[in-house]
């Protein structure tokens, strides 16, 4: 939580902590329990999971949740029920669908470029090893004959230091 | 190539920023209504008048109408109750009440009080019906078409402005009825 | 009279550093010597007049003028005084003062500190912070002024700060968290400069990688203060919730470490130049994009917005001329940059490119994570939750590979490194790691978890590669000496690492390992829990200063015999009659016991939430471990050598240019 919801929390009552007893037949519906109320949104206060949150219909939704656990429905069935009244809205795990696949797979196609570009990168760099000499030479940029000497005192001296980290 | 790409960070950033733009006119808070064209959902639930009789979903059918969820606990349905009696009482428009997670005895004194423009009002006191309804924040209003199926959901405040918009929709609902 | 002192002042200070935003970038391009020299006295006036409009709006708010807005909203006659001067920052207005005060202090330090970079450079970096700060303090004067009043009819009362915002965390988390977001407009300004200059050398990246590691090092600190303070404030014992506004201060500091990393290269070797200068100002940029998220209400409130719509659109314009503009600027400028060296795809650098990949992805991950409900419902395809569950499939593994990655870069080599000697150095390393992990698991007394063995075994490899990094140094020197001859950046390298692995060890553990219970709680009734008992005595009425407060008492017993005895609380602050949790903390290195008071039943009964946190403080542990590793590779004496023989070096050429 950080400073902006705390500017939030200026303008909005902020629920206080939601604490039950709820007693589950099996310790499986018990820990089903706490992940599912945790994947849930709170539809009233929207920036909390259901677990989270002290409003009347987070509490409604948790008492559901735990109905719907204890008579032995399966955690599908509870997300379908969930998200049949409230919408994809109410389920933090985004549904895979075509509207979604940017959210899901974009991350992975940029990995995938990135690594692409990596092999690029150093294999253009390695194919043309060029002298360092020669290659400030043929810079752009206008560099003025005293800059030019400054970047020959820079240069001299960066070679020891580097040495100095690299030797192992 | 290198040419090319190094606008790409100013192209997505820009891209972005027309998002930006357009997120700050939508409101984040306001959800649509996961049951647009489906039936409204079933209940069997007492009347506030006359709590021995059952109203259902079959009770909401025959025309196009209006639902109001609503409750003696919440400020915003107090703002807009006066836009509802006009609506219902002065324009004839059939609201039917949804009294949402309320004590009858204190809903029955609101409308005693400050006037009754529901045709109908279901007592939804543990709050079931809301719940298949998705109702997350009480004023609600939906408008339903003949045949029982929601079609529009309003969260927050009716007020004129608010109004003419249901209006039109309703108007146009109905008239897509008489074609059928 | 006070706050209209601070309106002034405010005024005055954006006058000072709109003249420091043109003069010295004019006198860099012109090459007039006498025209740069403004800049260091100008940034003095500028953070001169900011310090005096905080301390009025501090006078306000210590003598309870309530004919403020901003004082009558944020604060109370009884709020004690520290709180009184951390509201300072409780609000959105007052907030942004503190911001461009830090923003106006960089500025000073850059100024006084950067005595041995040459002319242009320096001219042209001020010029910009003077620009940020010009367009803050428009910000706020045009929309968001702390120093308005309530007139003619004032309140006798304040509102209070919110009850959340009265805590010690609440104190420091801004400050810190500032000081970093604002510190990468230092990097950001540099890359600037260069940019503008056409010098993308390697002496930029060294002038501004000691700013940079500080800035790290402070986001660092402030994200962690604030996760920090959400595990014992919010009352739900969560630690990172992944909430757009968390994401917004994650995505700068991501890109910021990036940053760090690609800077070392550019200096060490020449070569990533433009990617570098592309990092310090996404950094930068970020942290102006949370700001937006944060205060216009796209993401989290529509209050902000349908109560000001301007501020947003403000924040928009402004996001648009700072970011867009030098993305604009690096668009034309860095096309043309060339490496100055090359090396092989086993080697130093392309490591440190992996981790940059790695990181810039996550945080594209996080960015599309975090706008993509936005985007949706832009183009109208309905709402949808973007929460925990996606940002945890997607974030974990990327740092998982980040981790391997980061113990193989400890034995690289620059330019080149033979494959069999990653294999004749790590094999040892690996093998150690794979039997720490199974140990330590088999020694923390619970059910098998592959995953936590996995985390375990990350954090032990980062810790043996570069233990044998270490080793080998020593070994070259001897020990005495070899100690004595790391440099300070290489034990701050070090300790920065450590941190990781600590981190990492720190979510395996808490995030499997954690134990909770909700119960029913009578007077006398008991809990069992691990190896502790929990007993209920019952609860009894406090009143504070500002609120009053249901004491619950808990005796704990370990292993049956009298441990301690936790009070837990449930205040209501009257002010603003707000029902606030105190939790109960028993603090330790190895587990948190956690407990938290919820609803009164019946009977004097009460709902309890107990929790057992395995190695919790380990994640703020290993940030602290960061932070002080940045602290101390800033504090490197290289950097302040290498400048002044820059600044010998470059004399020459400054005396031809203002002859």
């Amino acid at each position: 939580m950080k400073w902006g919801s705390l500017l939030l929390l200026l303008m909005l009552a902020w629920p206080a902590l939601a604490i039950e007893s709820y007693d589950f037949s099996t310790a499986d519906g018990e820990r089903r329990y706490n992940q599912m109320v945790r994947e849930l949104r709170c539809p009233t206060c929207q920036n909390q999971a259901i677990s989270d949150s002290d409003a009347p219909l987070a509490a409604d939704l948790r008492r559901e949740v735990h109905r719907m656990i204890e008579e032995g429905y399966s955690d599908d069935y509870i997300l379908e029920f969930m998200v049949n009244r409230y919408g994809d809205f109410v389920h933090y795990r985004p549904p895979f669908t075509s509207q979604t696949w940017i959210l899901w797979f974009g991350p992975l196609v940029l990995l995938v470029l990135g690594a692409l570009a990596v092999l690029r990168i150093a294999r253009n760099r390695h194919i043309t090893p060029v002298e360092v000499k020669a290659q400030q030479q043929e810079l752009p940029s206008a560099l003025s004959p005293q800059e030019q000497a400054r970047l020959q005192a820079l240069l001299k001296s960066a070679p020891q230091e580097t040495q100095q980290e690299t030797k192992s | 190539m290198r040419k090319w790409l190094v606008f790409t960070p100013l192209a997505i950033f820009l891209g972005m920023g027309v998002f930006l733009l357009q997120g700050l006119f939508n409101d984040p808070r306001v959800l649509p209504s996961a049951l647009i064209n489906k039936p409204f959902p079933e209940f069997n639930l007492p009347s506030l008048y006359e709590p021995e009789t059952r109203l259902t979903q079959d009770d909401l059918k025959g025309e196009v109408a209006l639902l109001n969820v609503w409750a003696t606990w919440c400020p915003t349905c107090k703002e807009e109750h006066e836009q509802l009696n006009r609506i219902g009482l002065q324009e004839g428009v059939t609201i039917y009440g949804l009294n949402y997670k309320d004590d009858p005895e204190l809903a029955r004194e609101w409308l005693a009080q400050y006037l009754d423009p529901y045709a109908k009002v279901i007592v939804d006191a543990d709050g079931r019906l809301g719940l298949d309804l998705g109702v997350y924040g009480a004023p609600e209003t939906y408008i339903l078409d003949a045949q029982g199926v929601i079609r529009y959901r309003h969260v927050g405040e009716v007020n004129e402005k608010v109004w003419q918009n249901l209006k039109g929709l309703m108007q146009a609902i109905a008239a897509e009825g008489d074609e059928v | 009279m006070i706050p209209e002192l601070g309106t002034y002042s405010t005024i005055l200070a954006l006058c000072l550093s709109l003249v420091l935003s043109v003069v010295p970038m004019i006198g860099a391009h012109t090459g007039n010597k006498l025209w740069v020299d403004y800049a260091r006295p100008l940034a003095k006036g500028v953070f001169a007049f900011l310090t005096l409009a905080m301390l009025c709006l501090g006078y306000a708010f210590l003598t309870d003028d309530f004919s403020v807005v901003y004082v009558a909203n944020g604060s109370n006659t009884a709020l004690p005084w520290y709180y009184k001067i951390s509201a300072i920052w409780g609000g959105h207005e007052g907030s942004l003062l503190l911001w461009v005060w830090i923003q106006a202090f960089w500025t000073l330090a850059v100024a006084i500190k950067s005595r041995n970079l040459p002319l242009d450079i320096i001219g042209r970096v001020l010029a910009v912070m003077g620009m940020i700060t010009s367009a803050f303090l428009l910000f706020i004067l045009f929309t968001s002024s702390p120093f308005d009043r309530f007139l003619p009819n004032f309140p006798m009362e304040g509102g209070d700060l919110n009850p959340l915002l009265q805590d010690f965390g609440l104190i420091v988390h801004p400050p810190a968290l500032y000081m970093g977001y604002v510190g990468l407009s230092v990097a950001f300004s540099f890359a600037i400069a260069a940019l503008l200059s056409g010098r993308l050398d390697a002496a930029w990246a060294r002038w501004s990688r000691p700013w940079t590691n500080v800035a790290w090092a402070f986001l660092t600190l402030g994200i962690a203060l604030g996760s920090w303070w959400a595990y014992y404030e919010l009352g739900w014992g969560g630690w990172w919730f992944w909430d757009p506004v968390e994401n917004a201060s994650l995505m700068p500091w991501l890109v910021a470490t990036a940053l760090i990393h690609s800077l070392a290269v550019t200096e060490k070797r020449g070569v990533f130049k433009s990617w570098t200068v592309l990092l310090a100002i996404s950094a930068f940029s970020l942290s102006l994009l949370g700001t937006f998220l944060v205060r216009s209400g796209v993401l989290t409130s529509v209050h902000a917005f349908a109560t000001d719509p301007e501020r947003g659109l403000f924040i928009l314009g402004m996001l648009i001329f700072v970011i867009g503009g030098s993305l604009l600027l690096y668009a034309i400028r860095a096309g043309s940059v060339k490496s100055e060296s090359s090396f092989a795809l086993s080697s130093r650098e392309t490591l440190l490119l992996i981790n940059n990949i790695l990181l810039t992805v996550s945080c594209a991950m996080v960015l599309i994570g975090t706008l993509y409900p936005l985007v949706m419902d832009s183009l109208n395809l309905g709402k949808i939750s973007v929460g925990p569950p996606y940002f945890n499939a997607l974030f974990v593994p990327l740092m998982a590979l980040m981790c391997i990655f980061l113990g193989l870069a400890s034995v690289s080599r620059w330019k080149q490194t033979p494959l069999r000697l990653f294999v004749q150095q790590l094999w040892l390393p690996g093998v150690l790691a794979l039997v720490a992990a199974f140990v330590s698991h088999g020694l923390y007394n619970s059910a098998f978890e592959p995953w936590v063995l996995l985390g375990l075994f990350l954090a032990w490899w980062i810790v043996f590669c570069w233990l044998r990094d270490f080793s080998n140094r020593l070994r070259q020197r001897g020990v005495m000496s070899g100690l004595l001859r790391q440099s300070r950046s290489y034990y701050g390298m070090l300790l920065g690492h450590l941190g990781v692995a600590v981190l990492v060890v720190g979510v395996a553990m808490v995030v499997l390992f954690v134990e909770h219970h909700d119960a029913r709680m009578g007077p006398g009734d008991e809990v069992q829990f691990r190896n502790y008992t929990f007993i209920f005595d019952g609860a009894r009425h406090v009143e504070g200063p500002n609120y009053i407060s249901d004491m619950g008492r808990i005796r704990v017993l370990k292993e049956g015999q009298p441990y301690r005895i936790m009070y837990p609380e449930k205040r209501v602050y009257t002010a603003r009659g707000m029902v606030m949790t105190e939790v109960a903390l028993d603090p330790g290195l190895f587990r948190d016991l956690y407990v938290a008071m919820g609803e009164e039943l019946d009977n004097g009964a009460w709902a309890i939430r107990m929790q057992y946190k395995p190695f919790v403080r380990w994640l703020w542990l290993g940030a602290l471990f960061m932070t002080a590793g940045g602290l101390l590779a800033a504090s490197d004496p290289r950097y302040r050598k290498q400048a002044q023989r820059d600044a010998q070096a470059a004399m020459p050429a400054q005396a031809s240019q203002s002859s």
